[in-house]
């Protein structure tokens, strides 16, 4: 075939198909290859869990170990959710209302991970820092949470966050 | 080493100080291959291939294994049913073990008939004996990780070999097991060193490339190359050529792993190991199986082991046994029928192996031992004093286009490429 009647279109054409088939190739082999990194069935599994809240009297906190990490569960007096609700909005650098935060407001569920670089705030037991708004103090960089777990102070971007949970009866949540 | 002129001028800029493009150029894309080859030649890229493959997803199944008793069969079989996708990468892994052998057994056979070991390849040829030997190691190591029978009492056996060794034989053992038996200490350090290994065969493979581009592939000829009429650029004529050559394996492959994923395995290896009964019929994985039928042939524990071992030593000094100067088969008639003797022995050994050590398959099995290294020791040695060679063409273009009459067409022909 000589150089005058190759059809460049059609040569174009099959180096194009051939490409995309390899590149969509590719991408089969290697996308099992990356996902096998991703959570495995097993841990999946154990995403929820069931905690007893009825034994957390007032003042008192808890700790628990949700998806690896501490969730904290704070069984607020009166005054703390009076100051957590009369924050003033400009005061907050990620402005959200204490009642969007929590299903009940004498039950305030958390995680125990500080926004800033994932250290774990102090403030669950007596006699630890709780920082200068009485809610948690991160002694990695110094953020302040309140009686909410909003930031208030440091260098912490957002608030602690909520995990998703639900009261399986009274004294029982699912979170996860 | 030639400095090329690249279009791209960073690649330029790096390549005056750091002349990686022009040795990849070198070597991989003007680098010169006798015209000749046919697709046993695609072997050594496949077994390339195979070892990125086996080193990729051993890699990702270190990430999800634990190499402790109580834990490692559970953690494969966690791999199995839990981990995204880890089923297939664990099939890929197992026979992937039974694939590059096979590759690289064919490799070997295609080396043996067109004396691809002679001068002056005989490193190249050593070289690949050591990467034989390790594969050997790291795919036995490989195969006691999953902890289960069969792993646990091969473990056992092999190791058990080295006590054949007069003397410190026991010593050894103990030192190899890091205690009395197969147990957590062994499993740790063959998780280690299975870790270990491929790389160290990475290591050994470059060495076999920088030996192989010292004087370019041997051909089915076996003649040398008489100058440019006779060779093509690697680019894009063998890439392309090892590029098919590679989906066809993987087409293959493929079908193993998705239809036929425990084909090769054995059914006890999903059945934990127990240190306290072995089951009653072991056997090694079918690339060991021509060897593991040599050592149980030699009714004699020291004899058996050194003659095991002497089946690969043989391949060592291979070079030195067949002097013939011919290289290709195609051209020794003797040689040729010997040749395929050799195999059929090899495919007969590991057939015994497989078969329980009673009867007539001891018998057959002392026979096909004797024959393997009478081939070796007695027939190369004296065919490469006797045999009445065919006579060689004179180039590797001579019996392509007829005569040498023909070869400075062929070499105006190729005036574009170069």
């Amino acid at each position: 075939m000589s150089e005058a009647t190759t059809d460049k279109g059609r040569r174009d054409f099959i180096v194009v198909a051939t490409n995309t088939m390899m590149a969509v190739g590719a991408a089969a082999v290697v996308y099992p290859l990356i996902d096998q990194m991703n959570p495995a069935a097993d841990t999946l599994a154990l995403a929820s869990i069931e905690v007893n809240i009825a034994g957390i009297t007032e003042g008192q906190a808890i700790t628990v170990k949700w998806r690896g990490k501490p969730v904290f569960i704070r069984h607020r007096t009166a005054d703390e959710i009076q100051t957590a609700a009369a924050a003033n909005m400009d005061d907050l650098r990620d402005p959200q209302v204490d009642g969007d935060r929590v299903q009940k407001p004498e039950l305030l569920v958390i995680e125990g991970i500080c926004t800033h670089l994932g250290c774990v705030p102090l403030g669950q037991k007596i006699g630890e820092v709780k920082g200068d708004y009485n809610g948690w103090f991160c002694p990695c960089h110094g953020s302040h949470y309140d009686t909410s777990g909003r930031i208030r102070k440091g260098p912490a971007p957002t608030n602690l966050g909520v995990p998703p949970y639900e009261f399986i009866s009274d004294s029982v949540i699912k979170i996860g | 080493m030639q400095m090329q002129n690249f279009k791209n001028p960073v690649v330029n800029w790096i390549d005056h100080r750091l002349p990686v493009f022009s040795f990849m150029h070198h070597e991989l894309n003007e680098y010169p291959t006798p015209k000749n080859l046919s697709y046993l030649w695609n072997l050594g890229s496949l077994a390339g291939f195979a070892l990125v493959m086996m080193i990729a997803t051993g890699i990702i199944l270190a990430m999800h294994y634990t190499p402790h008793v109580d834990h490692a069969f559970a953690s494969v079989e966690r791999i199995m049913r839990d981990v995204n996708h880890g089923w297939l990468i664990r099939y890929i892994h197992m026979n992937g073990a039974s694939f590059f052998f096979i590759v690289v057994y064919i490799h070997i056979f295609r080396g043996l008939y067109y004396g691809s070991y002679k001068a002056p390849r005989e490193l190249l040829w050593i070289l690949g004996v050591m990467i034989l030997l390790l594969m050997m190691a790291t795919a036995f190591m490989g195969y006691v990780l999953p902890w289960g029978q069969m792993s646990f009492w091969g473990a056992t056996v092999i190791t058990n070999l080295f006590s054949a060794i007069p003397f410190i034989g026991e010593s050894i053992v103990v030192w190899l097991w890091g205690g009395f038996s197969v147990d957590n200490p062994t499993l740790s350090r063959f998780f280690a060193l299975h870790y270990l290994m491929p790389f160290m065969i990475v290591g050994v493979v470059l060495l076999h490339i920088i030996a192989l581009h010292r004087f370019g592939s041997n051909n089915p000829l076996g003649i040398d190359v008489s100058g440019k009429q006779d060779t093509i650029p690697f680019h894009p004529y063998y890439t392309s050529k090892d590029l098919f050559g590679l989906v066809v394996f993987l087409t293959i492959f493929a079908s193993a792993v998705f239809f036929y994923p425990n084909f090769l395995g054995h059914p006890d290896n999903y059945i934990p190991a127990n240190p306290l009964q072995t089951p009653a019929h072991i056997v090694p994985e079918w690339y060991f199986l021509p060897f593991y039928a040599i050592l149980r042939a030699i009714p004699d524990k020291l004899g058996g082991v050194l003659f095991m071992f002497g089946a690969i030593a043989v391949l060592f000094v291979l070079p030195w046994l067949d002097k013939s100067p011919v290289r290709s088969g195609r051209f020794r008639p003797i040689f040729k029928v010997f040749f395929w003797l050799l195999f059929a022995d090899c495919i007969l050994l590991g057939y015994l192996g497989a078969k329980p050590a009673e009867g007539i398959y001891v018998v057959l099995s002392r026979l096909a031992t004797a024959w393997y290294f009478f081939h070796f020791l007695l027939v190369l040695p004296v065919l490469s004093l006797i045999e009445r060679t065919r006579p060689l063409p004179q180039s590797i273009s001579a019996p392509i286009i007829g005569g040498m009459a023909m070869a400075g067409a062929a070499a105006k022909r190729e005036k574009p490429d170069a």
